[in-house]
Protein backbone atom coordinates (compact mmCIF):
# COMPACT_ATOMS: atom_id res chain seq x y z
CA UNK A 1 0.00 0.00 0.00
CA UNK A 2 2.88 2.15 0.67
CA UNK A 3 4.73 1.65 -2.79
CA UNK A 4 1.62 2.10 -4.47
CA UNK A 5 0.93 5.92 -2.34
CA UNK A 6 4.17 6.42 -2.72
CA UNK A 7 4.06 5.66 -7.14
CA UNK A 8 0.93 7.94 -6.71
CA UNK A 9 3.02 10.87 -5.57
CA UNK A 10 5.68 10.19 -8.38
CA UNK A 11 2.92 10.48 -10.87
CA UNK A 12 1.44 13.79 -9.74
CA UNK A 13 5.09 15.10 -9.46
CA UNK A 14 6.11 14.29 -12.80
CA UNK A 15 2.72 15.44 -13.99
CA UNK A 16 3.15 18.49 -11.68
CA UNK A 17 6.76 19.16 -13.67
CA UNK A 18 5.30 18.62 -17.00
CA UNK A 19 2.99 21.83 -16.25
CA UNK A 20 4.47 23.50 -13.70
CA UNK A 21 0.46 24.88 -13.19
CA UNK A 22 0.81 24.70 -9.23
CA UNK A 23 4.27 26.05 -8.24
CA UNK A 24 3.94 28.56 -10.79
CA UNK A 25 0.23 30.01 -9.53
CA UNK A 26 1.85 29.31 -5.62
CA UNK A 27 4.98 31.16 -6.44
CA UNK A 28 2.74 33.94 -7.86
CA UNK A 29 0.36 34.11 -5.66
CA UNK A 30 2.52 34.44 -2.72
CA UNK A 31 4.04 37.49 -4.64
CA UNK A 32 1.16 39.11 -5.06
CA UNK A 33 -0.37 38.91 -1.87
CA UNK A 34 2.80 39.34 -0.06
CA UNK A 35 3.04 42.71 -2.27
CA UNK A 36 -0.76 43.59 -1.69
CA UNK A 37 -0.08 43.34 2.25
CA UNK A 38 3.48 45.37 1.55
CA UNK A 39 1.09 48.43 -0.10
CA UNK A 40 -0.93 48.19 2.42
CA UNK A 41 1.37 48.53 5.43
CA UNK A 42 2.83 51.38 3.46
CA UNK A 43 5.88 53.09 5.54
CA UNK A 44 3.75 51.97 9.09
CA UNK A 45 6.02 50.02 11.15
CA UNK A 46 4.21 46.54 11.67
CA UNK A 47 3.49 45.30 15.58
CA UNK A 48 4.78 41.96 16.20
CA UNK A 49 1.13 40.46 16.46
CA UNK A 50 0.26 41.89 13.43
CA UNK A 51 3.08 40.43 11.47
CA UNK A 52 2.18 37.55 13.20
CA UNK A 53 -1.31 37.46 12.05
CA UNK A 54 -0.59 38.43 8.31
CA UNK A 55 2.05 35.22 8.53
CA UNK A 56 -1.08 33.05 8.93
CA UNK A 57 -3.43 34.91 6.28
CA UNK A 58 -0.75 34.72 3.29
CA UNK A 59 -0.22 31.29 4.31
CA UNK A 60 -4.29 30.34 4.58
CA UNK A 61 -5.18 32.32 0.99
CA UNK A 62 -2.43 30.69 -0.62
CA UNK A 63 -3.24 27.13 0.63
CA UNK A 64 -7.12 27.99 -0.60
CA UNK A 65 -5.83 29.13 -3.91
CA UNK A 66 -3.35 25.63 -4.60
CA UNK A 67 -4.21 23.01 -2.63
CA UNK A 68 -8.21 21.82 -4.36
CA UNK A 69 -5.58 20.78 -7.38
CA UNK A 70 -4.63 17.68 -5.77
CA UNK A 71 -8.64 15.63 -6.42
CA UNK A 72 -9.62 18.58 -9.14
CA UNK A 73 -7.16 17.73 -11.95
CA UNK A 74 -8.01 13.79 -11.37
CA UNK A 75 -12.03 15.01 -12.26
CA UNK A 76 -11.11 17.56 -14.98
CA UNK A 77 -9.16 15.28 -16.75
CA UNK A 78 -11.37 12.06 -16.58
CA UNK A 79 -8.74 9.93 -14.52
CA UNK A 80 -10.58 9.44 -10.88
CA UNK A 81 -12.58 6.47 -12.70
CA UNK A 82 -8.94 4.60 -13.25
CA UNK A 83 -7.38 5.79 -10.12
CA UNK A 84 -10.52 3.89 -8.11
CA UNK A 85 -10.15 0.77 -10.42
CA UNK A 86 -6.08 0.31 -9.60
CA UNK A 87 -6.11 1.96 -6.27
CA UNK A 88 -7.83 1.32 -2.69
CA UNK A 89 -9.10 4.78 -1.67
CA UNK A 90 -6.96 4.69 1.55
CA UNK A 91 -3.88 4.77 -1.11
CA UNK A 92 -5.00 7.15 -3.32
CA UNK A 93 -5.92 9.58 -0.07
CA UNK A 94 -2.34 8.43 1.27
CA UNK A 95 -0.59 10.35 -2.39
CA UNK A 96 -2.47 12.89 -2.65
CA UNK A 97 -1.90 14.05 1.04
CA UNK A 98 1.93 13.64 0.51
CA UNK A 99 1.97 15.74 -2.29
CA UNK A 100 -0.06 18.39 -0.60
CA UNK A 101 2.20 17.86 2.46
CA UNK A 102 5.12 18.48 0.37
CA UNK A 103 3.70 21.48 -1.81
CA UNK A 104 2.69 22.74 1.49
CA UNK A 105 5.98 22.18 3.10
CA UNK A 106 8.02 24.07 -0.38
CA UNK A 107 5.14 27.37 -0.47
CA UNK A 108 4.94 28.02 3.76
CA UNK A 109 9.13 28.08 3.51
CA UNK A 110 9.08 30.34 0.62
CA UNK A 111 6.13 32.62 2.86
CA UNK A 112 8.23 32.68 6.26
CA UNK A 113 11.78 33.40 4.11
CA UNK A 114 9.87 36.39 2.67
CA UNK A 115 8.58 37.65 6.31
CA UNK A 116 11.60 37.16 7.45
CA UNK A 117 13.50 39.50 4.07
CA UNK A 118 10.59 42.10 3.71
CA UNK A 119 9.33 42.55 7.36
CA UNK A 120 11.48 44.05 10.02
CA UNK A 121 9.18 43.02 12.64
CA UNK A 122 8.68 39.34 11.87
CA UNK A 123 12.26 38.35 13.83
CA UNK A 124 11.91 34.95 15.20
CA UNK A 125 13.79 35.08 19.18
CA UNK A 126 12.74 31.09 19.59
CA UNK A 127 13.75 28.84 16.20
CA UNK A 128 13.03 25.60 17.55
CA UNK A 129 9.42 26.36 18.47
CA UNK A 130 8.90 28.28 15.29
CA UNK A 131 10.11 25.20 13.51
CA UNK A 132 8.23 22.74 15.87
CA UNK A 133 5.03 24.58 15.56
CA UNK A 134 5.41 25.32 11.57
CA UNK A 135 5.90 21.47 11.15
CA UNK A 136 3.04 20.18 13.06
CA UNK A 137 1.17 23.30 11.78
CA UNK A 138 1.61 22.52 8.21
CA UNK A 139 0.49 19.03 8.69
CA UNK A 140 -2.95 20.16 9.92
CA UNK A 141 -3.03 22.68 7.36
CA UNK A 142 -2.11 19.88 4.31
CA UNK A 143 -4.60 17.17 5.93
CA UNK A 144 -7.68 18.93 6.03
CA UNK A 145 -6.84 20.83 2.89
CA UNK A 146 -6.77 17.56 1.20
CA UNK A 147 -9.73 16.03 2.62
CA UNK A 148 -11.80 18.77 1.65
CA UNK A 149 -10.43 18.78 -1.69
CA UNK A 150 -12.08 15.62 -2.53
CA UNK A 151 -15.38 17.00 -1.16
CA UNK A 152 -14.91 19.90 -3.55
CA UNK A 153 -13.58 17.72 -6.54
CA UNK A 154 -16.69 15.26 -5.92
CA UNK A 155 -19.50 18.72 -6.09
CA UNK A 156 -18.10 19.86 -9.40
CA UNK A 157 -15.27 21.80 -8.30
CA UNK A 158 -16.82 25.36 -7.26
CA UNK A 159 -13.68 27.28 -6.83
CA UNK A 160 -15.33 29.85 -4.51
CA UNK A 161 -16.56 27.35 -2.20
CA UNK A 162 -13.30 25.57 -1.51
CA UNK A 163 -12.18 28.74 1.09
CA UNK A 164 -15.82 28.85 2.61
CA UNK A 165 -16.07 25.14 3.23
CA UNK A 166 -12.08 24.90 4.85
CA UNK A 167 -12.53 28.06 7.15
CA UNK A 168 -14.48 26.71 10.04
CA UNK A 169 -12.31 23.23 9.86
CA UNK A 170 -9.26 25.10 9.92
CA UNK A 171 -10.02 28.04 12.42
CA UNK A 172 -8.50 25.94 15.31
CA UNK A 173 -5.16 25.15 14.05
CA UNK A 174 -4.89 28.53 12.67
CA UNK A 175 -6.03 30.29 15.85
CA UNK A 176 -3.51 28.50 17.37
CA UNK A 177 -1.25 28.57 14.79
CA UNK A 178 -0.78 32.35 15.21
CA UNK A 179 -0.70 32.35 19.04
CA UNK A 180 2.06 29.92 18.11
CA UNK A 181 4.36 32.08 15.56
CA UNK A 182 3.60 35.12 18.00
CA UNK A 183 5.18 33.02 21.00
CA UNK A 184 8.39 32.51 19.08
CA UNK A 185 8.19 35.92 17.81
CA UNK A 186 8.02 37.09 21.80
CA UNK A 187 10.76 34.05 22.27
CA UNK A 188 8.92 32.18 24.74
CA UNK A 189 10.16 28.65 25.62
CA UNK A 190 9.21 25.72 24.13
CA UNK A 191 8.17 24.51 28.03
CA UNK A 192 5.09 27.59 28.09
CA UNK A 193 4.06 26.50 24.79
CA UNK A 194 3.73 23.23 25.33
CA UNK A 195 -0.39 23.51 25.60
CA UNK A 196 -0.53 25.23 22.33
CA UNK A 197 1.36 22.67 20.86
CA UNK A 198 -0.41 19.87 22.39
CA UNK A 199 -3.78 21.36 20.74
CA UNK A 200 -2.13 21.29 17.21
CA UNK A 201 -1.10 17.81 17.57
CA UNK A 202 -4.23 16.23 18.64
CA UNK A 203 -5.81 18.61 15.77
CA UNK A 204 -3.67 16.92 13.75
CA UNK A 205 -4.30 13.51 15.19
CA UNK A 206 -8.24 13.88 14.90
CA UNK A 207 -8.32 15.33 11.26
CA UNK A 208 -5.95 12.33 10.15
CA UNK A 209 -7.88 9.79 11.62
CA UNK A 210 -11.39 10.84 10.42
CA UNK A 211 -10.01 11.91 6.50
CA UNK A 212 -9.02 8.36 6.87
CA UNK A 213 -12.10 7.29 7.73
CA UNK A 214 -14.04 9.17 5.72
CA UNK A 215 -12.47 9.25 2.37
CA UNK A 216 -14.30 6.31 1.36
CA UNK A 217 -17.37 7.46 1.37
CA UNK A 218 -16.43 10.42 -0.44
CA UNK A 219 -14.30 8.87 -3.40
CA UNK A 220 -16.45 5.46 -4.06
CA UNK A 221 -19.51 6.92 -5.76
CA UNK B 1 -51.73 16.74 21.48
CA UNK B 2 -51.46 16.75 25.50
CA UNK B 3 -47.63 17.14 24.72
CA UNK B 4 -48.20 20.53 22.93
CA UNK B 5 -50.70 22.04 25.38
CA UNK B 6 -47.94 21.02 28.23
CA UNK B 7 -45.37 22.42 26.16
CA UNK B 8 -47.49 25.55 25.27
CA UNK B 9 -47.96 26.01 28.82
CA UNK B 10 -44.23 25.10 29.99
CA UNK B 11 -43.01 27.88 27.21
CA UNK B 12 -45.56 30.51 28.51
CA UNK B 13 -44.77 30.15 32.24
CA UNK B 14 -40.82 30.38 31.49
CA UNK B 15 -41.39 33.45 28.95
CA UNK B 16 -43.50 34.93 32.12
CA UNK B 17 -41.31 33.80 34.84
CA UNK B 18 -37.99 34.87 33.15
CA UNK B 19 -39.06 37.99 32.06
CA UNK B 20 -41.44 39.36 35.05
CA UNK B 21 -39.95 37.70 38.36
CA UNK B 22 -38.24 40.95 40.24
CA UNK B 23 -34.95 40.34 40.75
CA UNK B 24 -34.08 41.25 44.76
CA UNK B 25 -31.10 41.40 47.15
CA UNK B 26 -32.35 39.43 49.56
CA UNK B 27 -34.79 36.67 47.94
CA UNK B 28 -37.56 35.16 50.28
CA UNK B 29 -40.25 34.36 48.20
CA UNK B 30 -40.38 32.07 45.73
CA UNK B 31 -40.79 34.15 43.20
CA UNK B 32 -37.85 36.40 43.38
CA UNK B 33 -34.35 36.27 42.11
CA UNK B 34 -31.25 37.08 43.58
CA UNK B 35 -29.45 39.83 42.84
CA UNK B 36 -26.25 38.76 41.35
CA UNK B 37 -23.41 41.13 40.88
CA UNK B 38 -22.23 42.89 37.96
CA UNK B 39 -25.38 41.07 36.50
CA UNK B 40 -28.07 42.83 38.01
CA UNK B 41 -31.61 42.62 35.49
CA UNK B 42 -29.38 41.85 33.01
CA UNK B 43 -29.12 38.15 34.52
CA UNK B 44 -32.60 37.25 33.05
CA UNK B 45 -31.28 36.87 29.67
CA UNK B 46 -30.04 34.08 30.63
CA UNK B 47 -33.08 31.79 30.46
CA UNK B 48 -32.98 33.14 26.74
CA UNK B 49 -29.43 33.01 25.74
CA UNK B 50 -28.23 29.55 27.16
CA UNK B 51 -31.31 27.37 26.18
CA UNK B 52 -30.43 28.87 22.66
CA UNK B 53 -26.74 28.24 22.69
CA UNK B 54 -27.60 24.54 24.12
CA UNK B 55 -29.69 23.96 21.04
CA UNK B 56 -27.51 25.12 18.53
CA UNK B 57 -24.85 22.03 19.85
CA UNK B 58 -27.77 19.66 20.27
CA UNK B 59 -29.39 20.24 16.78
CA UNK B 60 -25.70 20.02 15.29
CA UNK B 61 -24.91 16.65 17.33
CA UNK B 62 -28.18 15.30 15.90
CA UNK B 63 -27.77 16.60 12.51
CA UNK B 64 -24.04 15.12 12.97
CA UNK B 65 -25.46 11.41 14.08
CA UNK B 66 -28.34 11.64 11.69
CA UNK B 67 -25.32 12.07 8.68
CA UNK B 68 -23.21 8.88 9.97
CA UNK B 69 -26.31 6.92 10.02
CA UNK B 70 -26.98 8.03 6.48
CA UNK B 71 -23.25 7.33 5.63
CA UNK B 72 -24.22 3.61 7.22
CA UNK B 73 -27.39 2.88 5.82
CA UNK B 74 -28.17 5.16 2.68
CA UNK B 75 -31.14 5.90 3.66
CA UNK B 76 -32.58 9.41 2.32
CA UNK B 77 -34.55 9.48 5.14
CA UNK B 78 -31.74 10.07 7.55
CA UNK B 79 -30.45 12.92 5.28
CA UNK B 80 -33.49 14.79 5.62
CA UNK B 81 -33.74 14.73 9.60
CA UNK B 82 -29.85 15.67 9.77
CA UNK B 83 -30.70 18.61 6.89
CA UNK B 84 -34.26 19.37 9.10
CA UNK B 85 -31.60 19.52 12.54
CA UNK B 86 -29.02 21.82 10.23
CA UNK B 87 -31.85 23.97 9.71
CA UNK B 88 -32.98 24.29 13.04
CA UNK B 89 -29.61 24.77 14.34
CA UNK B 90 -28.94 27.33 11.84
CA UNK B 91 -31.97 29.63 12.97
CA UNK B 92 -30.90 29.00 16.92
CA UNK B 93 -27.01 29.71 15.87
CA UNK B 94 -28.53 33.20 14.96
CA UNK B 95 -30.37 33.53 18.05
CA UNK B 96 -27.63 32.85 20.40
CA UNK B 97 -25.50 34.88 19.00
CA UNK B 98 -28.35 37.59 18.73
CA UNK B 99 -28.98 37.34 21.68
CA UNK B 100 -25.55 37.31 23.31
CA UNK B 101 -24.81 40.32 21.65
CA UNK B 102 -26.97 42.19 22.89
CA UNK B 103 -26.44 40.98 26.67
CA UNK B 104 -22.59 41.62 25.69
CA UNK B 105 -23.64 45.47 25.15
CA UNK B 106 -25.14 45.50 28.17
CA UNK B 107 -22.68 43.51 30.26
CA UNK B 108 -19.76 43.86 28.82
CA UNK B 109 -19.99 47.03 26.93
CA UNK B 110 -19.63 46.30 23.38
CA UNK B 111 -22.01 44.19 20.99
CA UNK B 112 -18.82 41.81 19.92
CA UNK B 113 -15.45 41.49 21.26
CA UNK B 114 -13.89 38.18 19.96
CA UNK B 115 -14.37 36.06 23.54
CA UNK B 116 -13.37 32.25 22.83
CA UNK B 117 -17.17 31.57 23.21
CA UNK B 118 -18.12 34.35 20.47
CA UNK B 119 -15.73 33.24 18.51
CA UNK B 120 -17.11 29.52 18.44
CA UNK B 121 -20.83 30.73 18.15
CA UNK B 122 -19.29 32.47 15.21
CA UNK B 123 -17.40 29.19 13.86
CA UNK B 124 -20.41 27.07 14.24
CA UNK B 125 -22.63 29.99 12.33
CA UNK B 126 -19.74 29.42 9.43
CA UNK B 127 -20.06 25.95 9.61
CA UNK B 128 -23.71 25.72 9.13
CA UNK B 129 -23.28 28.44 6.54
CA UNK B 130 -20.91 26.51 4.59
CA UNK B 131 -22.96 23.23 4.84
CA UNK B 132 -26.14 24.68 3.35
CA UNK B 133 -23.80 25.88 0.58
CA UNK B 134 -22.52 22.58 -0.38
CA UNK B 135 -25.78 21.82 -0.04
CA UNK B 136 -27.17 24.09 -3.15
CA UNK B 137 -24.04 23.57 -5.17
CA UNK B 138 -24.68 19.99 -6.02
CA UNK B 139 -27.51 18.69 -7.97
CA UNK B 140 -27.52 14.66 -7.48
CA UNK B 141 -29.59 14.11 -4.64
CA UNK B 142 -27.31 10.98 -3.27
CA UNK B 143 -24.01 12.98 -3.40
CA UNK B 144 -25.40 15.56 -2.24
CA UNK B 145 -26.75 13.19 0.61
CA UNK B 146 -23.19 12.00 0.98
CA UNK B 147 -20.94 14.86 0.73
CA UNK B 148 -22.42 17.17 3.30
CA UNK B 149 -23.27 14.13 5.62
CA UNK B 150 -19.15 13.79 5.13
CA UNK B 151 -18.59 17.37 5.83
CA UNK B 152 -21.25 17.27 8.77
CA UNK B 153 -19.03 14.61 10.33
CA UNK B 154 -15.79 16.04 9.60
CA UNK B 155 -17.05 19.43 10.93
CA UNK B 156 -18.04 18.41 14.68
CA UNK B 157 -14.73 16.62 15.25
CA UNK B 158 -13.17 19.87 15.53
CA UNK B 159 -16.49 21.45 18.26
CA UNK B 160 -14.52 19.62 20.99
CA UNK B 161 -11.39 22.35 20.01
CA UNK B 162 -13.88 25.27 20.13
CA UNK B 163 -16.31 24.15 23.27
CA UNK B 164 -13.61 22.80 25.65
CA UNK B 165 -10.20 23.79 24.66
CA UNK B 166 -10.28 27.14 23.41
CA UNK B 167 -11.82 29.17 26.19
CA UNK B 168 -9.09 27.34 28.46
CA UNK B 169 -6.36 28.83 26.43
CA UNK B 170 -7.76 32.23 25.38
CA UNK B 171 -8.50 35.27 27.59
CA UNK B 172 -11.82 35.93 28.14
CA UNK B 173 -15.43 37.08 29.24
CA UNK B 174 -17.99 34.29 30.09
CA UNK B 175 -17.66 32.69 33.41
CA UNK B 176 -15.38 29.77 32.99
CA UNK B 177 -12.96 31.55 31.22
CA UNK B 178 -8.47 30.74 31.15
CA UNK B 179 -8.13 34.25 33.39
CA UNK B 180 -11.51 34.05 35.16
CA UNK B 181 -10.73 33.99 39.07
CA UNK B 182 -14.42 34.69 40.18
CA UNK B 183 -16.28 32.19 41.24
CA UNK B 184 -16.89 30.42 38.37
CA UNK B 185 -19.58 28.88 36.51
CA UNK B 186 -22.79 31.77 37.27
CA UNK B 187 -25.10 28.00 37.43
CA UNK B 188 -23.65 26.05 40.16
CA UNK B 189 -23.02 28.78 42.55
CA UNK B 190 -25.01 32.39 42.44
CA UNK B 191 -28.23 30.85 41.57
CA UNK B 192 -30.73 30.44 44.36
CA UNK B 193 -32.93 27.54 43.77
CA UNK B 194 -36.18 29.60 42.09
CA UNK B 195 -33.88 30.68 39.54
CA UNK B 196 -32.12 27.30 38.89
CA UNK B 197 -35.76 25.72 38.65
CA UNK B 198 -36.63 28.34 35.72
CA UNK B 199 -33.09 28.18 34.32
CA UNK B 200 -33.64 24.32 34.07
CA UNK B 201 -37.01 24.55 32.95
CA UNK B 202 -36.47 26.83 30.29
CA UNK B 203 -33.81 24.59 28.74
CA UNK B 204 -35.78 21.71 29.42
CA UNK B 205 -39.03 23.44 27.26
CA UNK B 206 -36.65 25.01 24.69
CA UNK B 207 -35.39 20.89 23.91
CA UNK B 208 -38.37 19.48 23.63
CA UNK B 209 -39.64 22.66 21.53
CA UNK B 210 -36.60 21.71 19.48
CA UNK B 211 -37.70 17.92 19.11
CA UNK B 212 -40.97 18.76 18.20
CA UNK B 213 -39.94 21.46 15.41
CA UNK B 214 -37.11 18.94 14.07
CA UNK B 215 -40.14 16.04 13.79
CA UNK B 216 -42.64 18.52 11.29
CA UNK B 217 -39.65 19.87 9.41
CA UNK B 218 -38.09 16.24 9.30
CA UNK B 219 -41.43 14.95 7.90
CA UNK B 220 -42.60 17.59 5.79
CA UNK B 221 -39.12 17.00 4.30
CA UNK B 222 -39.70 13.48 2.84
CA UNK B 223 -42.92 14.24 2.17
CA UNK B 224 -41.87 17.00 -0.54
CA UNK B 225 -39.10 14.71 -1.51
CA UNK B 226 -42.15 11.68 -2.39
CA UNK B 227 -44.52 13.68 -3.89
CA UNK B 228 -41.46 15.46 -6.22
CA UNK B 229 -40.89 11.61 -7.61
CA UNK B 230 -44.43 10.89 -7.78
CA UNK B 231 -44.56 13.81 -9.97
CA UNK B 232 -41.99 12.86 -11.95
CA UNK B 233 -43.14 9.47 -12.51
CA UNK B 234 -46.16 10.61 -13.38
Amino acid sequence: MIAKAIALFKKDYHSELRTRYAINSLAMFIIVAISVILFAVGQEKLSEGLAGGLFWVVIFFTAMSGLARAFVSEEERGTSLTLQLIAAPSTVFSGKLLFNIILVFCMNTVIALLYAALFESFVIKNFSLFVFAFVIGNIGLAVSSTIIAAIIAKAGAKGTLYPVLSFPILLPLILTSVQLTLFALDGTSIEDAKFELAIVVSYDVVMLTVSYMLFDFIWKD
Amino acid sequence: MIWKIFLFLLISFISVAGIAFPIVENPESWYEFPNIPGLEENAKIIFFHVPTAWLTVIAFLMSTVFSFKYLKNKNLDDDAKAYASAQLGMIFCILATVTGAVWAKFAWGAFWSWDPRQTSIFALLLIYGALFALRSSIESEEKRATLSSVYSVLAFVTVPFFIFIMPRIMKGLHPGSADDTGAGPVVNFQMNSSMQLIFFLSLIGFTILYFWMWQISYKSIIIRDKLNKHLIRG
